[in-house]
């Protein structure tokens, strides 16, 4: 039952052959099962979701008419407030706290009868590319365990991937949803910039922070996209427009006539020949599915990881100041006598990890006086050559497509000591975070050279977050196809699985 | 070597700078629904929003922009068509964020000016305060620093925390430099911020009440020798809480930066606060090494960019400026520079005005609130304006007394009665029994019994002796408690002895 993929399970449902509490109660029993190897989840509500899934069924018994996904459970990355449950963003400067308040997507959530199952493991702040920053442990890649699930959001694809979670929630600020979907063989989802509150989203780079969708296939993102989008009074930057009609996009799945463009920039040398062959492969699929394939050029690109890394950790350097031990979370060096100064201080010191310090210390200066044109000022110039290049490319191709990274899954521990390498994980993904658009990894195979997955990169223009859908979807059916079965049915099985 | 101010401006020229922080009067704050009531518990008036709780977001009040483009467009300023926020970053206890939303290098409004009319030498001249910016901030939280001396940080045991205040809006008015005020600098000085206050007021904007800190001035003084265009340096008086005080710390440091430099020390660029006891300043914070706040836009925030026919409707419906109204009020009276300066000082022309427009004389008006409402207030020690008399109240005597219902004496037994809160004048006088003796005989007889009572005074008064009339209605007065006309009495009393006035 917890292979099938949400939709799947929501029929059931609505038919009467299984249970919320079942269906619930299966997914906690695999987490008991596999997660002491994988550990993708910091903290499981078995109580609140059994009780949330309780409350499902009532309701279905009693005829009340309920949402798609009413009942299926979901796995919420540790970055989002939910009331009542501990909320840590992966850093033991938050050990303990308990929100008084449920974030946007959460309150959607629970609108949608979506049955939250607990908090998944994260870069702390979602500072990175490989889930090793959690100051709780690394999160396990359940192709191997021995892999990273890719990061931020490691723990969300990473319970995807181990059916512990039929759905899961990330947030992409430079592809800390696509680029840990494209290590796992799932989909992940960065809807366009405002598509989704980011209220009670924990921010890193307010700019750049983005929730969205992760799911096993392409419509059940759509479905989850959905049931969490839509303008927001409590975020001034959230679109108030409607949301655009994913759902419909990944059911029909057509791209006759399509333009799909090849960004020429992202591809080529640093990428891995596996991640290339299927890359090309996936391109003649939709070519026979109808789209016409043309070549995009993209030449500011090639500045957007450096504009990145200025944009970023100056907005994280300003967002994490109030990590300062006055009002919540972990307090240090409170002793009798000592200032509200060096219990600050102390605070920051023990409570941020080595990378959240980098960045703010790295942001910090770019922020400065006589520093702020050169490095903050010139980001942002880049930032608006790359959306232009964008808009540019976006009238000779309706999507643009990639692969989502240069490299299959790298090693637990193999980049840990270069945070330049780690950075360069994103290389493909961040473009779309710095002009605002939408952005979609799915799995499109495995690479030969290591046999592990390799992830598909969409891009779609602002608010038109179904061309993606359409797309995704059509090459999805294509893939299927040709394997017979989906990609996450070859993955190997885990101790104790269900 | 100790400088008297007219030594100080005979070499030097002051130039200021005025920075005024207005708390606006919205019923929420800059950047959440939270309430803004003044004087609440600690931290009842609290959010994820204005505590900074990880995920919080920040939306604007779209009344505060309204209040701030008001002040503006009253401030003959530009709207800018675009503007944005900015954070302004450093840490302090009582800053949730740790960084504070302000407007940065993209203000509301830019490029206004005010005129202020001061008394000088040469009669009443003009002075423009170029105003350089008006923008939109939100207030920090207090602290509350508990076993130091006089409540400051230093020395303290510990300190305590409320954020009831952190994301009230702020408007901060920034002038240009004003040169050119030469020895009439703190009273130029002291005459802008009341102008900006009567306008803030005018506009319905704030409080505007300086001693709850609803509006807060900043001083900046320097000096230079006299002909010299180069600017001299400058302090940041801060702490200054009313107008007397404006005045008070710009001539104190006038003098005090005089004696430096005549025995050839440097200014030092600091902030500085006034103490109200002294009338002196305090060293604070040095600002020789200049913070680095690290301003970026605010990326939580869209820009505002208010719509220009928005703009239009806010400015058609702006009040009459203060001064102005003000000069109209005074030619419509025909009242003295002197009468209108003491009401303006004693805060009652509003009330004045009010009582003038339900059909009172203005004179009539002028004295009841000037003089015998004003001199029960300074009894109470309470504000005229929180006395429970209104100018409804005030206008009804004023008609009872012209319709000779009451006479001035019985009518400030009504004023009594109303602000001791026995109710309305109708009720004071029914409760009371106030009335005035109208009726002749009731009136003769008292008269017949006064002289039978004095019979050598009332021959007097036959003898043509006028001045001794006064002891015989005295006692007629006596005779009726009071409630009789005075005038009236004379006048009978006088024919009833043969007598008339000469």
């Amino acid at each position: 039952m917890i292979r099938n993929s949400a939709s799947e399970m929501a029929s059931k449902l609505a038919s009467g052959e299984i249970t919320s509490v079942g269906l619930t109660q299966a997914h906690l029993d695999q987490i008991s099962a596999v997660d002491k190897d994988v550990h993708a989840f910091l903290h499981v509500d078995t109580q609140g979701a059994l009780a949330q899934a309780a409350a499902v069924d009532a309701k279905r018994k009693s005829g009340e008419k309920l949402s798609p996904l009413a009942g299926v459970p979901l796995a919420l990355k540790d970055v989002m407030t939910q009331k009542g449950i501990p909320t840590t963003c992966g850093s033991k400067i938050l050990e303990g706290w308990r929100p008084p308040y449920d974030s946007t997507v959460v309150t959607n959530l629970k609108k949608n009868d979506i049955i939250i199952l607990g908090k998944t493991n994260m870069d702390e702040f979602a500072m990175g590319s490989s889930t090793e920053n959690s100051a709780y442990g690394p999160t396990h890649n359940p192709w191997d365990l021995t892999r990273i699930p890719g990061g931020s959001g490691g723990g969300s694809a990473a319970a995807l991937a181990a059916f512990e979670a039929p759905l899961a929630i990330g947030t992409d600020t430079g592809g800390s949803i696509r680029q840990p979907a494209a290590v796992t063989g799932t989909v992940g989802v960065k809807p366009t910039y405002g598509g989704v509150s980011r209220y009670g989203l924990v921010a890193f780079s307010s700019s750049l922070d983005q929730a969205g969708p992760c799911a096993r296939t392409v419509l059940d993102a759509a479905l989850l996209h959905e049931a969490i989008a839509g303008h927001d009074p409590k975020d001034s930057t959230s679109i108030n427009a409607p949301v655009p009609a994913v759902v419909a996009a990944a059911k029909s799945g057509n791209v006759k006539g399509m333009k799909i463009g090849v960004v020429k920039e992202l591809n080529g040398d640093g990428y891995q020949k596996g991640v290339r062959a299927r890359f090309e492969e996936s391109l003649e699929l939709l070519a026979a599915a109808g789209a016409e394939i043309v070549e995009v050029s993209a030449p500011n690109f090639e500045y957007a990881l450096a504009a990145y890394y200025l944009i970023a950790p100056s907005e994280c350097s300003s967002n994490l100041a109030r990590f300062d031990a006055m009002r919540y979370g972990l307090r240090v060096g409170d002793n009798d006598g000592a200032s509200a100064e060096s219990v600050m201080n102390l605070t920051r010191e023990v409570g941020f990890g080595r990378e959240v310090k980098r960045r703010i210390i790295l942001g910090t200066y770019a922020l400065s006086s006589g520093y702020y044109d050169a490095y903050y000022g010139s980001a942002q110039k880049v930032r608006t050559l790359i959306t232009q290049d964008f808009n540019k490319a976006f009238e000779k191709a309706d999507v643009l497509v990639s692969p989502t990274c240069p490299t299959t899954a790298f090693k637990i521990g193999e980049k840990a000591n270069d945070p330049l390498a780690m950075y360069l994980n994103d290389i493909a993904t961040i473009p779309v975070n710095m002009a605002g658009i939408g952005g979609m990894s799915l799995p499109s195979g495995i690479a030969e050279e290591d046999g592990l997955p390799v992830g598909f990169q969409i891009m779609s223009p602002v608010m038109k977050d179904e061309r993606m859908y359409s797309v995704g979807a059509a090459l999805e059916a294509a893939l299927h196809s040709k394997w017979g079965a989906p990609l996450l049915s070859t993955i190997p099985a885990l101790a104790g699985s269900k | 070597m100790s400088l008297t101010y007219e030594e100080v401006v005979a070499k030097y020229e002051p130039v200021l700078g005025l920075e005024v922080h207005v708390e606006l009067n919205t019923n929420s704050k800059m950047f959440c629904g939270c309430s803004t009531i003044f004087g609440a518990e600690p931290n009842t008036q609290t959010c994820p929003v204005c505590l900074a709780l990880p995920g919080a977001l920040p939306t604007v009040n779209e009344k505060a922009i309204e209040s701030t483009i008001k002040i503006g467009l009253a401030l003959n300023c530009s709207i800018a068509p675009f503007s944005r926020f900015a954070r302004k970053n450093y840490f302090y206890p009582d800053m949730p964020k740790n960084f504070q939303i302000s407007q940065y290098d993209e203000p509301i409004c830019v490029n206004g000016y005010v005129d202020v009319e001061i008394e000088t030498d040469e009669g009443p001249k003009v002075f423009r305060i170029e105003v350089e910016r008006v923008h939109m901030e939100e207030d920090t939280g207090k602290s509350l620093h508990v076993g130091g001396a006089t409540g400051r940080i230093h020395g303290a045991e510990y300190s305590l925390l409320d954020y009831n205040r952190a994301g009230i809006p702020l408007v901060e008015i920034v002038t240009k430099i004003v040169p050119g005020t030469g020895k009439y600098a703190p009273e130029v000085a002291k005459a802008y911020v009341a102008e900006l206050r009567d306008i803030l007021r005018s506009l319905g904007v704030s409080d505007v009440k300086m001693e709850q800190g609803s509006l807060r001035c900043d001083a900046n003084v320097s000096l230079r020798l006299i002909g010299s265009d180069v600017l001299g340096t400058r302090s940041e008086t801060k702490n200054v809480n009313s107008l007397r005080s404006v005045e008070r710390a710009i001539r104190g440091e006038m003098i005090r930066h005089a004696e430096r430099l005549n025995n050839g020390e440097r200014v030092v660029q600091e902030t500085r606060h006034f103490q109200e006891d002294t009338g002196l300043t305090r060293s604070g914070r040095s600002k020789e090494q200049a913070e680095d706040y690290r301003y970026f836009p605010e990326p939580d925030l869209v820009p505002v960019a208010p719509d220009a026919a928005w703009i239009e409707q806010l400015r058609a419906a702006l009040p009459e400026r203060p001064s102005i109204h003000r000069k109209r009020l005074q030619e419509q009276w025909a009242v003295p520079d002197k009468e209108m300066s003491a009401m303006i000082n004693a805060d009652v022309l509003d009330v004045v005005e009010a009582t003038v427009a339900l059909g009172a004389d203005p004179a009539k008006a002028r004295s009841w609130w000037l003089g015998e409402i004003s001199r029960i207030a300074n009894e109470k020690d309470v504000a005229i304006k929180n006395l429970p008399i209104s100018a409804t109240d005030v206008a009804e005597i004023v008609a009872l007394v012209n319709a000779g219902e009451l006479t001035d004496k019985l009518a400030r037994q009504v004023v009594e009665g109303v602000i001791a809160g026995e109710g309305k004048p109708s009720a004071v006088i029914a409760a009371r029994g106030i009335k005035v003796v109208n009726d002749d005989s009731a009136l003769m007889a008292a008269i017949e019994r006064a002289c039978a009572g004095q019979p050598e005074t009332a021959q007097k008064v036959r003898d043509g002796h006028l001045p001794a009339a006064g002891a015989l209605i005295g006692m007629v007065m006596k005779d009726t408690k009071g409630q009789a006309d005075a005038a009236k009495v004379r006048a009978l009393l006088l024919a009833h002895l043969g007598q008339s006035e000469g």
